[in-house]
């Protein structure tokens, strides 16, 4: 170990910094979860205490229950989440393999071409993708927003992935090549266990701005029955009166699968890392 | 038989002309090295032969058969990799049974083929652990392994003991040595190192920038190298070369003398001064300067020679070789 990690006051700087750190990025959940709890008055008098007997009310979760169909879409959040991570992933590792596997001619430019949307925002597009969803009858589909969202993951998971897959040793696919394994075996087999934490790391990327979006379902998907978690917390904020507790209590809601799947995500990501060391 | 014949075998990356015009032909049970430095496409050679990459144009054939159009695993060829290339996901046992399983042979085959080969390279012991747990050199034997099982016509080695330590490799050396005894399979071995190559081969293909540039026995070629090449990469310490006209017979050739075969000599023709002086117990070795020329000198059993000391060499009778400015060996 060297003398630097054992010093016990770089130990201290360096978790009291990351403590500190901590601390400020809990805070806002913090604040939003203990409010869920509490009593509209109360909220507002004393934002930053701690409900206790006189002020615990679950009003804004009964309100949340009760009002619009909150599981329906818990559940339109959670696949069209799923289901547009599982396509960015799968279409981006296996663009990203072809790119960095295969000569072919135009190769360098079809890669520039796909990473060319990363440098322009997907939103730019949105009438022409609302035409699009219309003439083809995708509006108020869940489909549509998983397609607009993989389109928008799409050319950053191509670029990350393709650079990670070029690190992975030509042996190792030569071999499997010599012992007559398909190319998708190659990909699915040898590949695709050793860029696992690039996987991670887009899978974190795309995650999080997916599940909070309130442009594309607000534009694309606006019906009661395809209304996200997000769009349908927004019955609850008014011109004029905001039900803070209803709002406080879906968005208490909205974190939990997010943490959940940053939880799978990230597991995978330190998997994946100390795998690569011990080889 | 042959086993292997190439003809005419190009190979081009876009406008890099990598292979040129290669004609090689490899009996049935013979060991055969491509040597040369790096860069000189004999590991390009070697993926060529396996099917990794296409041919630009010529032909191949394997035990007779064109292979041109043929994909690497129905080619009946198996390859050992110079980072083992094992498969991380899967114990040694299923490594080694990988191949045969995708080429549907039956349980008992796979079985009996398996601990044939974890015999033969003393893995028994490891058969379910995986590649991580294992040490560097068992894994290349797992390597092998993995080529012994399919019962290949050929055998590839890409510098199979580049990743080894000085003492595993030579080990390992004897290992594939044996291992050719036993098997009596054709074997070709791609390294970068002339020892492997002289200790190995039945056969030595020396290359340099895509071609050929001789191919003999060891003894063949390094008692009769074609080229001023072939004479410098054989042999360790290197051949020297020297202008020939510092013998005072005015010949403008190149002239080449191994190491060994200069001796001390009061009446030699060549006046040195030591450089440096390497003890080695059983060799001296002595790095002179010979009018500006660096000359190096083997001498056998130990000789208190310092540097800095006046030296007069012999070449030894019928010993030198001559080469033109272009490099080629005049008789």
């Amino acid at each position: 170990m060297n003398s630097a990690r054992a010093n016990p006051i770089n130990t201290f700087a360096m978790h009291g910094a990351l403590i500190l750190y901590t601390l400020i990025a809990l805070f806002p959940v913090f604040v939003i979860l203990i409010n869920s709890f509490k009593t509209r008055k109360m909220i507002f008098r004393e934002p930053l205490a701690l409900p206790d007997a006189e002020s615990f009310s679950m009003v804004g979760y009964q309100t949340v229950m009760k009002q619009g169909d909150f599981f329906l879409y818990f559940q339109n959040s959670f696949l069209v989440t799923v289901g547009s991570l599982t396509l960015i992933l799968l279409f981006g590792a296996m663009a990203a393999f072809a790119l960095s596997e295969y000569r072919f001619r135009g190769n360098m430019l079809m890669g520039l071409y796909l990473a060319l949307g990363i440098m322009i925002p997907i939103r730019i597009g949105t009438v022409a993708i609302l035409e699009m969803m219309v003439s083809t009858g995708l509006v108020n589909t869940l489909w549509a927003l998983i397609l607009v969202y993989t389109a928008q993951g799409l050319p950053l998971a191509v670029f990350i992935l393709s650079e990670f897959m070029r690190q992975v040793s030509d042996d190792l696919k030569n071999a499997g090549r010599i012992d007559g394994l398909s190319e998708y075996t190659i990909f699915f087999k040898l590949v695709l266990p050793l860029v696992r934490p690039a996987m991670a790391t887009v899978a974190v990327f795309n995650m999080i701005p997916i599940w909070n979006d309130l442009w594309f379902p607000l534009i694309l998907a606006p019906a009661e029955e395809t209304k996200t978690l997000t769009l349908g917390s927004q019955v609850f904020i008014g011109q004029f009166v905001t039900d803070w507790n209803a709002v406080l209590s879906a968005l208490s809601l909205a974190i939990l699968p997010v943490l959940v799947l940053y939880t799978i995500f990230s597991r995978q990501l330190i998997r994946g890392i100390t795998s690569g060391a011990v080889k | 038989m042959t086993a292997l014949t190439l003809t005419n075998v190009n190979k081009s990356f876009g406008t890099v002309h990598v292979l040129k015009d290669i004609n090689i032909e490899v009996n049935e049970g013979e060991f055969v090295v491509f040597v040369g430095p790096s860069g000189c496409g004999k590991s390009t050679l070697l993926r060529t032969i396996a099917g990794l990459e296409d041919v630009t144009s010529g032909e191949l054939r394997i035990a007779g058969e064109v292979v041109n159009q043929t994909p690497p695993s129905k080619r009946g060829i198996a390859m050992v990799f110079q980072s083992y290339a094992l498969y991380p996901h899967l114990n040694v046992r299923n490594n080694m049974a990988l191949a045969l399983k995708q080429a549907k042979e039956s349980k008992e085959t796979i079985e009996a083929r398996v601990a044939e080969a974890s015999r033969m390279l003393s893995l028994t012991d490891y058969l379910d652990r995986f590649p991580s747990e294992l040490s560097g050199g068992q894994r290349q034997r797992v390597a092998i392994g993995r080529a012994i099982v399919r019962h290949p016509k050929l055998f590839l080695f890409d510098e199979p003991l580049s990743n080894l330590d000085a003492a595993l490799r030579m080990n390992t050396r004897l290992e594939i040595a044996n291992l050719h005894q036993q098997l009596g399979a054709t074997m070709i071995y791609v390294t970068h190192d002339q020892t492997e190559a002289m200790t190995l081969a039945d056969k030595i293909v020396v290359l340099r920038d895509g071609r050929v540039e001789q191919i003999g026995s060891p003894m063949e070629l390094y008692n009769n190298p074609a080229n001023q090449f072939v004479a410098g990469f054989l042999g360790s310490p290197a051949m020297n070369f020297l202008p020939a006209n510092l013998l005072q017979d005015g010949n403008p050739n190149t002239l080449g003398v191994r190491p060994e075969d200069l001796f001390l000599s009061e009446d030699g023709l060549l006046q040195v001064t030591s450089k440096h002086v390497e003890h080695l117990g059983g060799d001296t070795n002595v790095i002179a300067d010979c009018h500006g020329h660096q000359i190096t000198l083997r001498l056998f059993g130990q000789h208190a020679i310092d540097a800095g000391q006046s030296l007069r060499l012999g070449i030894a009778e019928g010993k030198s070789y001559y080469f033109d400015a272009a490099g080629a060996r005049l008789s």
